[in-house]
């Protein structure tokens, strides 16, 4: 990345209008459950795709104010399995073409990240994914610790720390955008389209007629649904035990926090799965970096102070300059755990219910691509083909998608 | 960090422990005559619920032994532990 603008100065300016903020309607074709990444980017491609515009996005809280406003802003699609790779490519490749199709900047920027390998063991796992990759059509080349050092000069390539830089993977089309702009970008563009965006409305059951849902309860009156679709990330298990259905999903705490602004000295993504860090610096100068979940379930969008204590214990032994920043913020989102770490996506047991949930730790990076084959989903009434393998039912025929060594982020 | 109240050993540091999700999952008495759904349900599929929940902890640093607690995922807060098999709980 070469930076010649101060950071911050190329951020746009605030729009003066965003979105309408209607009243509920008596009844809409689809209710998307879910005002974050996925709800919205769900409502797009409804709109774009299949000319669906009765659309509700129901949202308890308000507009993106969940994980969407708590993640890390990744993107990348460096997965191992095939499954994987075919629908976080796609959202890659959505992802290149995003601020163009909604006329909004998002401040993409494929600054590339790097996958380190500390151990024999983690280097030939990680050849392994990038030979993976390159067979999926997936830009990886796997670089050794000089060649690390020179795409990203402020790591300790030393080899007598405790764990030293054996290599890494890099994926250069990986990047970061501005969550916050990706999710106004998409919340612009529907609205124009006529989907009401429904702000303080939280689903508190459901009316249900045989296997069908007819309607949904919220604390802002019943709304009529035709399709029902279930983008609540780490809240799902709620919306789930109000239908009586159960989905292997345990809701973790997963924690993050940004230094102060900084002059630019990282100029990529990185990210180690042994150490649990991963580190980019924003726009705006923030260092920004995530650790892996805390091992409890929680809703409380917290964590536990010792996940920080040795998530910084980490980041300082690879970046010794990061010692004497200070921290700003940190936080954590709810996020929604599989036990093949890979997302819930399809079918459930009433006919008119779609659920898109489990995307555990990754959910960002899948945002067009998991709001385009949901779209496809309840349109047809089918799973789009990217996301049929990563429906209900593998849990029982066994064909499930283990993607805990690609998850990079300890689950 | 909090302190969890080792049904043994007393009030310790969160970090002393290792968490274990759900108590009173039990293996299955008759294994031979499980669908593949009961299957799944038995390994993969587990409450998560937003409130109290029924947990196993172990005091891996400690005592090393495991334990029941109550907690409230919401909060966080521990309500009770208790050994295994104990009726008598403490907070």
């Amino acid at each position: 990345m070469t930076q010649t603008n101060p950071p911050g100065a190329d951020l746009p300016e605030h729009p003066d209008f965003l979105w309408r903020n209607p009243e509920p309607k008596k009844n809409y074709d689809v209710v998307i459950v879910g005002g974050g990444g996925h709800g919205l980017a769900t409502a797009h491609y409804l709109v774009r795709n299949h000319g669906i515009t009765n659309v509700a996005v129901l949202e308890k809280g308000w507009l993106a104010g969940g994980n969407m406003a708590r993640n890390t802003t990744l993107i990348r699609s460096n997965y191992l399995w095939d499954e994987s790779a075919a629908i976080y490519e796609h959202s890659l490749k959505l992802w290149e073409g995003l601020e163009d199709d909604l006329g909004y900047p998002i401040l993409f920027s494929q600054r590339g990240v790097l996958n380190l390998a500390h151990t024999e063991q983690d280097v030939r796992d990680s050849v392994r994914r990038v030979e993976a990759n390159k067979l999926n059509g997936i830009d990886a080349e796997w670089l050794g610790p000089d060649e690390v050092k020179r795409i990203c000069p402020i790591i300790n390539t030393a080899e007598d720390i405790r764990y030293p830089v054996q290599g890494a993977t890099y994926q250069p089309r990986a990047g970061i955008a501005k969550h916050d702009y990706v999710a106004w970008g998409f919340g612009r563009r529907v609205d124009e389209a006529g989907v009401d965006l429904i702000q303080d409305c939280e689903v508190t059951g459901f009316t249900v007629d045989g296997d069908r849902v007819t309607g949904v309860r919220t604390t802002r009156g019943d709304i009529g649904c035709g399709t029902v679709a279930l983008c609540a990330a780490g809240h799902t298990s709620v919306l789930l035990d109000q239908l009586g259905v159960r989905a292997p999903l345990q809701s973790h705490p997963l924690q993050a926090l940004v230094s102060e602004l900084l002059e630019p000295v990282h100029p990529t993504i990185v990210m180690s799965n042994a150490v649990h860090v991963y580190v980019s610096q924003a726009h705006k100068g923030e260092l920004v970096m995530g650790a892996g979940v805390d091992s409890y379930n929680g809703y409380g969008q917290r964590g536990a102070f010792h996940i920080i204590e040795r998530q910084m214990a980490a980041a300082v032994e690879l970046f010794p300059v990061f010692a004497r920043a200070h921290l700003l913020r940190s936080w954590a989102g709810i996020v929604d755990v599989t036990p093949d770490a890979s997302p819930i996506v399809g079918h459930t047991p009433y006919e008119n219910v779609f659920v898109n949930a489990g995307w555990g730790t990754g959910g960002f990076k899948a945002t067009p691509g998991i709001g385009w084959c949901f779209a496809h989903t309840l349109a047809h009434g089918e799973p789009h083909p990217y996301v049929a393998p990563f429906g209900l039912d593998r849990f029982t025929t066994g064909a499930l998608v283990d993607e805990h060594g690609a998850a990079a982020v300890a689950h | 960090m909090q302190l969890i109240h080792c049904p043994w050993c007393g009030p310790r540091e969160e970090v002393e422990f290792h968490y274990g999700g759900q108590a009173d999952i039990a293996y299955p008495e008759r294994p031979a005559e499980l669908s593949d759904q009961e299957w799944a349900e038995y390994v993969f599929y587990r409450d998560n619920p937003k409130g109290t929940f029924a947990e196993r902890w172990s005091h891996s640093a400690g005592c090393r032994r495991w334990f029941n607690a109550v907690r409230d995922t919401h909060t966080y807060r521990f309500l009770s532990t208790a050994k295994p098999r104990q009726k008598e709980v403490r907070v």
